[in-house]
């Protein structure tokens, strides 16, 4: 079935970001000899289904970083790879972008090779496919989760050398799957941001035009995925800071509902509305990840009490009679036009595969923003009040009075973004207007949760637009804090509602620049979006296309984009920033 | 709604942030423009609405009261910007 229905499915995508497999070490894993054994010849979804095998290498450039999560599983488990070859592939993909990337604020380079080492005297026991899941591959961490004894920053200069005693809960159950971590990757200061230029570090450029934001807050999460700098990643969504990144950097990023994940060794946000989850590239990575971390955590007095499903057991069930709802809200005014049509052109291809399309209604959600710039500031105000100079962090040592002490560290140590958040917080709970705001926000949130709850009376899931536009040039709303906020406008009623949302790639715009399918789900339910999500990249390939800086890392690789290139029509065919 | 600059520094110091004049100015301009933008909400009817705080109604979870092991002393001292005979160390908090 695959694509067959789809006008799209001429595409021989599955090269771009094909499987691979390494008979032996290669350095960097890079496989030169099988980089230019000829042209494409696998029908689309061919190799993710089975073991990849040498045949299938024909016109894949052999790039382990190119393999997705499940990919790498396999040929970890059949010893086809080692996690120390994959490990030095993400590392040396680091080494040879980062100059142009900059995902990462803190790359653990020998800490991963300590763990893959690790991986592989797993992975050469008696059974190979009883290691954990996740055995031996490359993870990066957005820096706000608590790693053990690894710098986090959370973005803001005021964490500059802390030094967690703990692991976020988290980073604990990726270590327990066996994840590799290469790094911390870079953020919005205090996940305060949606295009990661708002970093105390450093700004993160998109791989597919280093002139452009990779969104954020997850900015630095989403590029290493699509620059082939890990192979999954984990970042937080508190307005859209997994999938506005994932649709503007083209990889897969999931929101799970609020209280699916535990948020415990999580640097707070916005404590009602914070979730964390996974990117990769294809879906099946992120159903890994969620796997592994989701459930209930005696930590975090907020996570559900409820079974996680087993995801990938249902991810090949199919669409056909699933019911998509398509709200006409979420179609805006300022929506650049290539993106409202790839969408409709996605909901399009859900329906050739035999989903069902009804208009639904979420009146509301366009009071979403005023609602989530009222609660998030108010409770980031209350959570950022600890850092103060005196547990960890920056502390204006100078001074000798106490409140000025307290003034001058957070002056110092925070940005402009967590200023204006927190002053506009603190401005919505103070005497006199605390109803007139902060409660106002809590009875309009009440409304647009109804909204959604009306609509899945009648659907399953609801299809909308993830941004409203592409990739935006680095500088360009950096200024303005309404064009930044605007941004997230079709994200932010999901964490409003607390529920699940997903973003997946579904083409390109006419400049070559990434747009992503938003798909919405119930409440813990999860399941029916990655199956939904699943369908559609098994009918498509734009996951498969990688950002052209990642491939010309390698020569065999930008050889084999250029011959995959040959005849599409629609996708990236050049580097915009070439 | 007009922050003015009087009021961005009352709210400065209830959020103990220091903040300079320029701050001062930049932030009763962009905070009022979020504020003005914002205001659509008040025109909003919520009569007998009640507010969402958390969107999945646990009340109470309770857990065993059971001791465990907590971090050790110096492990949670390690960050500290000053310490002194296992406490953390802060400026005068009253003028003596």
């Amino acid at each position: 079935m695959h694509g067959t229905l789809s006008p799209l499915s001429s595409r021989k995508g599955d090269g771009a970001r094909g499987g691979a497999f390494c008979p032996a070490i290669a350095a960097h894993g890079m496989l030169g000899e099988f980089g230019l054994m000829g042209a494409p010849g696998q029908p689309a979804g061919h190799t993710r289904h089975m073991h990849v095998t040498r045949e299938h290498l024909v016109g894949i450039s052999g790039d382990l970083t190119a393999l997705t999560a499940p990919e790498a599983r396999d040929l970890l488990v059949r010893r086809q790879i080692s996690a120390t070859e994959l490990a030095h592939a993400v590392l040396g993909q680091i080494e040879r972008t980062e100059s142009q990337v900059r995902s990462f604020i803190t790359v653990t380079a020998d800490e991963a090779l300590a763990q893959a080492r690790a991986a592989d005297v797993a992975l050469g026991g008696s059974d190979p496919g009883a290691t954990p899941p996740l055995t031996g591959i490359p993870v990066a961490l957005k820096d706000l989760f608590c790693t053990t004894g690894v710098q986090t920053t959370a973005g803001s200069r005021i964490l500059e050398g802390f030094i967690p005693p703990y692991d976020a809960t988290v980073v604990a159950r990726l270590r327990a799957a066996g994840a590799v971590f290469v790094g911390k990757a870079n953020m919005d200061e205090f996940a305060m941001g949606s295009s990661t230029e708002n970093s105390g570090y450093h700004p993160t450029h998109n791989p597919w035009d280093v002139s452009r934001v990779p969104g954020g807050s997850s900015g630095g999460s989403a590029a290493a995925v699509s620059a082939g700098q890990a192979i999954l990643s984990l970042g937080t969504d508190t307005g859209g800071s997994i999938r506005q990144p994932a649709s503007l950097c083209s990889v897969t990023g999931l929101k799970p509902t609020y209280g699916r994940v535990s948020r415990y060794g999580v640097v707070a946000f916005a404590s009602s509305l914070d979730q964390v989850g996974p990117f990769s590239i294809g879906v099946e990575g992120s159903a890994m990840v969620l796997q592994a971390i989701a459930g209930a955590d005696p930590m975090d007095a907020t996570t559900a009490p409820f079974a996680v499903p087993d995801y990938r057991s249902t991810i090949r069930d199919g669409v056909k009679g699933l019911r998509i709802g398509v709200p006409a809200e979420y179609f805006t005014a300022g929506m650049e036009p290539d993106v409202e049509r790839l969408v409709r052109e996605a909901i399009q291809t859900l329906t050739s595969l035999g989903a069902t399309v009804h208009p639904v209604s979420l009146p509301y959600s366009e009071h979403g923003l005023a609602t989530y710039y009222i609660i998030a500031p108010a409770e980031a105000s209350s959570n950022l009040s600890r850092y103060n100079g005196i547990k960890y962090g920056l502390a204006a040592l100078d001074e000798v009075d106490m409140t000025r002490a307290m003034d001058a560290t957070r002056q110092r140590g925070f940005g402009n973004e967590p200023k204006r958040r927190i002053m506009l917080g603190t401005y919505a709970l103070s005497s006199g207007y605390y109803d007139a705001y902060y409660r106002k926000a809590q009875q309009v949130r009440t409304l647009i949760k109804a909204d959604f709850d009306n609509a899945f009376a009648s659907v399953d899931v609801i299809a909308a637009p993830v941004s409203p536009t592409v990739a935006f040039k680095m500088g360009a709303r950096i200024d303005d804090p309404l064009a930044m906020y605007l941004s997230d406008v079709c994200t932010i009623p999901v964490n409003v509602a607390g529920l699940p949302g997903i973003s997946v790639p579904c083409g390109f715009d006419h400049q070559g620049l990434p747009v992503g399918l938003q798909l919405i789900g119930k409440a813990f339910d999860e399941a029916t979006l990655f199956r939904a999500a699943f369908a559609y990249e098994e009918a498509t390939s734009f996951h498969r296309q990688r950002p052209p800086l990642a491939e010309q890392a390698g020569s065999e690789g930008s050889v084999n984009q250029a011959a995959m290139g040959a005849g599409k029509a629609g996708g990236p065919q050049r580097a915009p920033h070439a | 709604m007009n922050l003015t600059p009087e009021d961005v520094d009352h709210v400065a110091t209830l959020a103990r942030l220091g903040i300079t004049a320029e701050d001062r100015s930049r932030f009763a301009e962009q905070l009022s423009d979020v504020l003005e933008h914002f205001r659509a909400l008040q025109a909003l009817d919520t009569t007998g609405i009640s507010p969402t705080a958390q969107v999945f109604n646990l009340h109470s979870v309770m857990r065993d009261d059971v001791a465990r092991p907590s971090l050790p002393r110096e492990q949670v001292l390690a960050n500290a910007p000053r310490q002194e005979d296992g406490f953390f160390r802060v400026q005068a908090v009253l003028e003596t």
